[in-house]
C-alpha cells in the first residue's frame, strides 16, 4: 500500500525539505513506521512517548480527521493521501 | 497586594534565542515559548513548536517597575487597546501606526438583566459589538497587523467563522495591505457581505470551518502561501494576545480590581486563555489586588467538544461535527481546549453549554432588557449564565462580567422567525385603538 503523505512545515528538516513524500502501510500506523524507518525521528514527532498521536497533531486520511475514524488504526489504502497538520491553528 | 505570580511573568532574555527583526518592534516580547514542552523560539511568524507541535505563545519581559507609575502611563494613553501598549507585543509608538484602533468598549452595567435572573451582585456586560467592525476580532487582528507588517507579509489572510474575516479585510484596507480571507461556504450573508465589502477577496470553502482552517494551515506550508501572514495561523501567537486587552480593559473599567466571576464564550478556546493570561499579568504587576476569580466557558449545545469534556472529566477534547445556529463559536475540533478545561477548573469555574432555542431566547432576553443586540455567540454565553445560576454553579450574589463578542445584526436569521411587526394597521386612530395598542 503506498501512500502520499503531506510534511508540515516544522517536520520537513527530517525530510530534506520534502513538503510531500511517499510512505508504505496498510494503516496509519505502519504508515508512521515507515516514515520513521526512512527520516529517523519524525515518528518521535507525531506520536508521544505512549505512542499515541500527540495532542496537537491532526491527522488526515484523505478528507478524514482519524480521530473521527479509527486513530492509529485507520486503514490508507492505495493511493491515499494523509496529512499531518498542526492543530493550534485558528479560531478566537 | 500579593507579587507571587511575577516569577512568571518576568522572562527574562534568553541568550541563545536570536531575534530575525528589530527587537523594539515587539515592545517587552522576547521570544515565543511553547505552552507544552516550554522550548523558547525566536520572535518569527511560527505558530507550532517544532519539537512537540504545542501552541506558540510570546513570552515577555515586562516592565516591573513601580505599578502607580505603570497604571498612569496607560490611563493617559489613547481610548484604545493601543493604552496597554507596554503589556503587548508591538512597538511603543504602535498608536501612530494606521489601524482601525479598536477597543475601549462599554462595560455595561446590566441591572435589568441582573434582575430578571435573580442576580443580587453586580452583573456587567463587556459590550465588544462596539468595536469598528462589531466584533472583538478587531483587537486580535490589530496585534496581528503590527506582527505582518514587522515580517514582511504582503497579504493579510485568516481562516474565519466570519467575524474575523471582516476584520481582517477592514484592518488590510485601513493598513494598505491585500487580503485574501477564507470561510465556510454557507455563513451567515450579514458577514459575507461584512466580509466582501472592503474590497479583498473572500473564499467560500466547500465544508465545515475546521476544514478551512485545515486548508489554510496547509496553504501556509505551500509555495502558494509565500508571503502571507494568516492571522489566526502562523502570526497566531501575536494575534492571540489581542484578547488579553479584554482583560485589562475589565478591569480598568472595574477601577482597577479583578471581577469575581467571568463568562466567556469558547471557539477555539484562545479568547478564554488569553483574559487569563491578562488577569494574571495584571495581577503579577499590581496593578489590580489578587483574589480568587472563577472562569466560566459558553458553549453550544451543537458544537461542543470543551463542555463536553469537561462534564465527563476528561483533559484532552474529542473533536465534534458542528451542528449550531451559532457558527461563530461552530469549531468542532478547538484548538485551545484542553487549556480552557485547565482554567475552568483551576479557579473553580466550569464549562456550560446550551441549545438554539435558549440561544435565540437568550439573545431577545439581552435585547429586551439591556437594550443589546447580541450575536448568536452573545446568546450562546447569556444563555450558559442562566443555567449557570439554575444549576447552581455561578454565584448569584456575586460580582459577574459577561462578554458580548459580537453584533446581532451580523446574525439576524437566528431571530427572525420571533420577531418582526406587532401589528400593520391603516393610518386612523381608530385602527390603532382597534389594534389595541392605545
Amino acid at each position: 500500500m503506498s501512500v502520499s503523505v503531506r510534511i508540515p512545515t516544522i517536520l520537513r528538516t527530517y525530510t530534506g525539505g520534502a513538503a510531500e513524500v511517499k510512505a508504505e502501510g496498510a494503516t496509519l500506523s505502519a504508515v508512521i513506521a515507515d516514515l520513521e524507518a526512512n527520516y529517523a525521528g519524525i515518528g518521535g514527532r507525531i506520536l508521544d512517548d505512549g505512542g499515541k498521536l500527540r495532542r496537537f497533531v491532526n491527522v488526515y486520511v484523505n478528507e478524514d480527521d482519524v480521530r473521527f475514524a479509527d486513530g492509529l488504526e485507520t486503514s490508507t489504502p492505495d493511493g491515499a493521501g494523509v496529512s499531518i497538520i498542526p492543530a493550534v491553528a485558528g479560531g478566537c | 497586594m500579593r507579587r507571587e505570580g511575577l516569577a512568571i511573568m518576568a522572562v527574562t532574555a534568553v541568550k541563545s534565542v536570536t531575534s530575525t527583526v528589530a527587537p523594539e518592534a515587539f515592545g517587552p516580547a522576547v521570544a515565543l515559548s511553547c505552552r507544552e514542552c516550554g522550548a523558547r523560539t525566536p520572535l518569527a511568524p511560527d505558530f507550532a513548536c517544532t519539537e512537540c507541535f504545542g501552541p506558540l505563545e510570546v513570552a515577555y519581559d515586562l516592565p516591573t517597575g513601580d505599578p502607580e507609575a505603570l497604571r498612569a502611563r496607560i490611563q493617559a494613553g489613547p481610548a484604545n487597546i493601543w493604552r496597554y501598549a507596554p503589556l503587548l507585543p508591538v512597538a511603543a509608538d504602535v498608536a501612530e501606526h494606521p489601524s482601525l484602533s479598536p477597543g475601549w468598549t462599554k462595560l455595561v452595567k446590566a441591572e435589568n438583566l441582573a434582575r430578571e435572573l435573580g442576580i443580587t451582585g453586580s452583573l456587567y456586560v463587556k459590550d465588544d459589538s462596539g468595536n469598528p467592525t462589531h466584533s472583538f476580532k478587531d483587537r486580535v487582528v490589530a496585534i496581528a497587523v503590527e506582527a505582518a507588517r514587522t515580517f514582511g507579509f504582503t497579504t493579510l489572510s485568516c481562516s474565519s467563522t466570519g467575524n474575523l474575516a471582516g476584520a481582517v479585510a477592514a484592518a488590510a484596507a485601513r493598513t494598505g495591505l491585500r487580503s485574501c480571507v477564507f470561510i465556510p461556504y454557507d455563513l451567515e450573508q450579514a458577514k459575507v457581505v461584512m466580509a466582501s465589502v472592503y474590497g479583498g477577496e473572500v473564499v467560500g470553502i466547500q465544508g465545515s470551518y475546521d476544514d478551512v482552517n485545515r486548508f489554510c494551515s496547509e496553504l501556509i506550508g505551500d509555495p502558494a502561501g509565500e508571503g502571507w501572514g494568516f492571522t489566526n495561523v502562523n502570526l497566531r501567537p501575536y494575534y492571540g494576545e489581542g484578547s488579553k486587552t479584554l482583560a485589562y480593559e475589565i478591569c480598568e473599567q472595574l477601577g482597577w480590581r479583578l471581577p469575581d466571576q467571568l463568562v466567556i464564550p469558547i471557539a477555539s478556546g484562545s479568547q478564554l486563555t488569553k483574559i487569563d493570561k491578562g488577569l494574571k499579568e495584571l495581577i503579577a504587576l499590581g496593578l489590580v489586588e489578587d483574589k480568587p476569580y472563577k472562569i466560566f466557558g459558553a458553549q453550544a449545545e451543537g458544537c461542543s467538544p470543551v463542555s463536553t469534556a469537561f462534564k465527563a472529566g476528561h483533559d484532552v477534547v474529542r473533536p465534534q461535527k458542528p451542528n449550531t445556529i451559532a457558527k461563530s463559536l461552530a469549531i468542532g475540533n478547538p484548538a485551545d481546549g484542553p487549556y480552557v478545561l485547565d482554567i475552568c477548573r483551576r479557579t473553580g469555574g466550569a464549562v456550560e453549554d446550551v441549545n438554539d432555542e435558549q440561544v435565540v431566547d437568550a439573545i431577545q432576553l439581552l435585547a429586551r432588557t439591556e437594550g443589546i443586540f447580541a450575536e448568536t455567540a452573545g446568546g450562546v454565553t447569556v444563555g450558559v449564565l442562566q443555567k449557570l445560576i439554575k444549576n447552581g454553579l455561578l454565584d448569584p450574589t456575586a460580582e459577574t462580567v459577561l462578554l458580548n463578542t459580537g453584533d446581532g445584526l451580523k446574525t439576524l436569521d437566528a431571530v427572525v422567525p420571533t420577531t418582526g411587526l406587532s401589528a400593520t394597521i391603516r393610518p386612523t386612530l381608530d385602527a390603532f385603538r382597534e389594534a389595541g395598542l392605545g
